[in-house]
């Protein structure tokens, strides 16, 4: 659910891999991101409509992945497929950190690219002169 | 009591309105700023600019001590996970969501949330009731206990014109409350019959409900 840049390469990668792939996206538009080769479908709606999830196959669906634009799309989605639909893997995607470890701890599979984005950020400007700079180390100590 | 409501469009707008002037403790939380600023000169410090998804603006709301949150923007997914963290992190009481996509009534009520409010539902039965003529009308859910109540119109040729409510097979679950007959309105007995022209108030369960319609609407 969502092609956006990460929803479309998701969903281009797997197919290439020989997945059986459906993305959706509200806006038609947004399949102009998807290659000429992409053998998924695409379905025009919105992830938080059962009608909507059912004629992109949810019901033979092995997987499930929100990573819409919307935070609370995504986790509203995730929910309505866990509750719904018997499909074995659901993966939410919600940019709030706060949120993302409420959800989490309810026991939703999330990713939060906030903080997987910034550690790798924080990693590499570490890893330049093997030392800790005065300013981000304050930074981190902050976030702790 | 101290209210959360969340989203100040006509809805948030009036609503804050009449809980304060019933005397409770409001805050309107609304994440479009110039929404905030044209309120403010009347609100005062009732509306707040924030997203209410994330816990910082709940926290600073006070989301911890407030009684009832009332999620009532116009997106159906905002009201859920407003509903979900001032549960979850705030430990909010009572949470009240309006929802859209009268589907979504269902999903919400699994998903925990206290109060749902279909604002498309309540209008399509206010419309339904208000054409002349509809001869079967769902006229509300109870929502607990998995019943409607229904009104039906009994027509000249009905079937079941001109039986006592005793001699009709009613669908198991199901009674008929009330009939409407002119101006007087009866609590019907087993020996009471149903005459043409009758607005006849029964209370089914939901799954019983298009077998009522189908017994009391066929026409001979």
């Amino acid at each position: 659910m969502g092609c956006g840049r990460v929803g479309a390469r998701i969903a281009t990668i797997l197919a290439k891999n020989g997945h059986d792939v459906t993305i959706i996206d509200v806006e038609g538009e947004a399949f102009r991101r998807l290659p000429p080769t992409f053998a998924g479908r695409t379905v025009i709606g919105t992830g938080i409509d059962e009608a909507v999830l059912r004629s992109a196959g949810i019901d033979e669906a092995d997987a499930f992945i929100a990573v819409s634009g919307k935070d609370n799309r995504n986790i509203m989605a995730t929910q309505l497929v866990a509750l719904l639909f018997e499909v074995d893997e659901r993966i939410c995607r919600i940019t709030d950190p706060v949120r993302e470890e409420t959800y989490r701890r309810m026991g939703m599979t999330t990713v939060c690219p906030t903080t997987t984005v910034s550690a790798v950020i924080i990693d590499k400007v570490i890893d330049l002169d093997g030392s800790v700079p005065t300013r981000l180390a304050a930074t981190l100590a902050d976030a702790s | 009591m101290y209210i959360i409501v969340v989203g100040a469009g006509k809805v948030g707008y009036y609503l804050s309105r009449n809980l304060l002037e019933e005397g409770h403790e409001v805050l309107l939380i609304e994440k479009d700023a110039k929404k905030v600023e044209r309120m403010t000169e009347e609100l005062g410090s009732v509306i707040v600019l924030g997203d209410a998804a994330e816990a910082t603006t709940l926290n600073n709301a006070g989301a911890a001590r407030a009684d009832v949150i009332i999620a009532v923007t116009g997106e159906d997914e905002d009201n859920l996970v407003v509903c979900q963290i001032a549960k979850q992190k705030f430990r909010v009481g009572r949470s009240v969501a309006r929802v859209s996509n009268p589907r979504n009534e269902k999903v919400f009520r699994l998903l925990g949330i206290d109060v749902i409010v279909s604002q498309t539902s309540y209008i399509m039965n206010l419309i339904e009731q208000s054409i002349p003529d509809q001869s079967f009308v769902h006229l509300l859910n109870l929502r607990y206990a998995d019943l409607a109540i229904v009104e039906a119109r009994i027509d000249h040729d009905s079937v079941v014109a001109h039986q006592s409510i005793g001699e009709i097979k009613l669908p198991v679950d199901c009674v008929i409350a009330a009939i409407g007959r002119g101006a007087h309105v009866t609590i019907p007995t087993g020996a009471t019959e149903l005459l043409p022209g009758d607005d006849v108030i029964a209370v089914t369960r939901s799954d019983q409900e298009d077998e009522l319609r189908r017994l009391l609407c066929t026409v001979c």
